[in-house]
């Protein structure tokens, strides 16, 4: 069963007066709505939905990771509604998106976005490991595979590329290294054409 | 028992007292028979007790994410067979299903017969080969997992005569499915749903009162049902700890609401239940096959002429893929829910001071499958 995200909206904004909570909506056939949450106060949020009685989102099924250099586009797929406006920043930035169920209301999902400042240094946003356990390895992966910082999260390492990987290959402006594998003992002309490409620890 | 059900056990995990240089640091596998393709556990032991566990990932990752964003949505179905290479259907379904969803494609009535009836199949295969598998863990090598895989052989010949493929189908189309079924071909399938019920009572019948099976499983790596929905777990591990959460009930995807089936549930979640519901919910699925052949009607099978994410119940948990379109021929972002790598997330608490050879069975119970853990 769906989730009826916009009353949610006005219950989330009225138990967390502080939070910056607005609503997104799709404008695809799907209808998904989501919530855009600061990343400073997405613990919180979290929590209240888990802990409320009458809501009980105690699931976090799902955490993905996107890429946004294009911030126009992240506006598109995920419109501002009515009276809210548009993200302002310009040089594009990465979001979290997370997917809240009810396992007791059979309800979900609830589509929870948080976003960094930008994709170079300040990409930082609160682990919620310690809502829901679910999220240690999805963390990770996106802490991997895109350069999310998740403050607070207990063992945040990579998980799917090797330790010694530099860059973050689900970044929309990755380039793959010419020789498509790592090479601990290299051969010179190979490796020298794939150093272009590695970022310079 | 735990106040807050997201606290890591972790923290205080290591014996308080135990010198650091008397305990062991094993690495299991990569390379091991029981790590179910090139998995890895970084242990450390203190005597035959685990004290740390850490999984090591991505063996077998080769983005197939990145993959997916810099081709067309089509092209990557046949790719979806690889992740979960024991249940391919489960994962063509799934992929299809997301892509209908954020089109707003419709699916014939025919066709989503058809799919019911391959999803329960291939829940017949993977329930029965993780039957063999975990024996094997357990020591009984080959012998459990001949039974499971002549059984599960018989099934494949039907995939294979309709799809082309054992395991790589490549079948399901965005809006129905790629082509009708051969002359003949629902009659095998109700002759190998009548025989498969004769083939679980004697595989139960092995296993139930097994004294090995029982000692190996019995109050073994079962954690407090709050900890489990916390920790994402889902499918059969799930309902094994008595929660009643099963996408084809909570939220009926295809035409799941018009079958007569019912959700079994474990008492204690610990490994026994963990097998034993899986016996159980094959005799569901073949309620569901027997009905969904009777009433298989005929007509069109495939559908005449942006942001999304779509669950399916797959066969080892909650099967989700998070689709963002920008109107382009490629998806910007193509995200798959693994459930096989979410549901190892509180592997380590589960294994804590049990023996290492209990780590092996809970692994096993999991029911993981690396194409899928590592993308």
């Amino acid at each position: 069963m769906s989730v009826a995200t916009v009353t949610l909206h006005e219950r989330l904004r009225a138990a967390l007066p502080n939070a910056g909570i607005s609503l997104r909506t799709n404008p695809g056939p799907s209808g998904q709505h989501s919530l855009l949450v600061d990343a400073a106060d997405l613990p919180d949020v979290c929590r209240f939905l888990r802990d409320t009685p009458d809501l009980t989102f105690d699931f976090l099924s799902n955490v993905s990771g996107v890429d946004w250099p294009d911030p126009a586009k992240a506006d598109a797929v995920a419109a501002p509604a009515a009276g809210e406006g548009s993200a302002p920043p310009t040089g594009g930035f990465l979001e979290v998106i997370y997917h809240l169920y009810s396992t007791r209301r059979r309800i979900g999902p609830l589509v929870l976005r948080a976003r960094t400042i930008d994709r170079a240094t300040r990409v930082q946003i609160p682990s919620v490991v310690a809502v829901f356990r679910s999220a240690e390895f999805q963390e990770r992966e996106i802490f991997d595979l895109y350069g999310v910082e998740f403050t607070g999260h207990p063992d945040l390492r990579r998980i799917l590329m090797w330790d010694e990987f530099v860059d973050h290959p689900m970044r929309k402006d990755y380039v793959a290294p010419d020789d498509y594998e790592y090479e601990p003992t290299p051969h010179a002309a190979v490796l020298e054409k794939a150093q272009r490409h590695y970022v310079q620890p | 028992m735990i106040s807050d059900p997201a606290t890591s056990l972790t923290s205080a995990v290591l014996a308080p007292g135990a010198d650091d240089d008397q305990l062991l640091h094993v690495s299991l596998g990569p390379q091991h028979p029981s790590t179910h393709g090139v998995f890895r556990m970084n242990v450390v032991l203190d005597g035959e007790t685990v004290v740390r566990l850490k999984p090591v990932f991505g063996y077998l990752h080769r983005n197939h994410e990145k993959i997916a964003e810099g081709t067309s949505y089509l092209a990557s179905m046949p790719y979806t067979d690889r992740l979960d290479y024991i249940c391919p259907l489960s994962n063509n379904w799934a992929y299809a299903q997301a892509v209908e969803k954020l089109a707003g494609i419709e699916v014939p009535e025919r066709a989503e017969f058809i799919r019911v009836i391959l999803g329960e199949l291939t829940r017949l295969i993977n329930h029965s080969a993780f039957a063999g598998f975990i024996l094997g863990d357990m020591g009984a090598w080959g012998s459990a997992l001949m039974y499971a895989f002549r059984e599960r052989e018989k099934i494949l010949d039907i995939f294979e005569e309709l799809t082309g493929a054992r395991m790589m189908a490549n079948f399901m189309r965005f809006g129905g499915c790629r082509n009708d079924l051969p002359e003949g071909w629902s009659a095998k399938v109700s002759r190998l749903v009548d025989d498969y019920g004769p083939f679980l009572d004697e595989m139960e019948k092995f296993l139930v009162g097994n004294e090995i099976l029982l000692s190996r499983t019995l109050n073994v790596g079962s954690l407090p049902r709050e900890v489990l929905i916390n920790g994402g777990i889902t499918g059969p591990m799930l309902r094994a700890a008595g929660v009643p959460y099963d996408i084809r009930k909570v939220d009926p995807y295809g035409i799941y609401e018009r079958f007569d089936f019912r959700i079994p549930l474990g008492a204690t979640g610990d490994c026994y239940d963990r097998i034993m519901i899986r016996f159980l919910e094959m005799r569901e699925s073949l309620k569901i096959l027997r009905q969904a052949l009777d009433h298989l009607p005929d007509g069109p099978i495939i559908h005449p002429k942006a942001k999304i994410r779509n669950f399916i119940e797959g066969p080892k948990g909650e099967l989700g893929f998070h689709l963002i379109s920008d109107g382009t021929t490629r998806p910007y972002r193509y995200r798959i829910r693994p459930p096989s790598f979410i549901n190892l997330t509180l592997i380590e608490d589960m294994c804590l001071g049990l023996d290492l050879a209990d780590v092996v069975i809970i692994l096993g119970s999991i029911d993981i499958v690396l194409g899928e853990v590592d993308r």
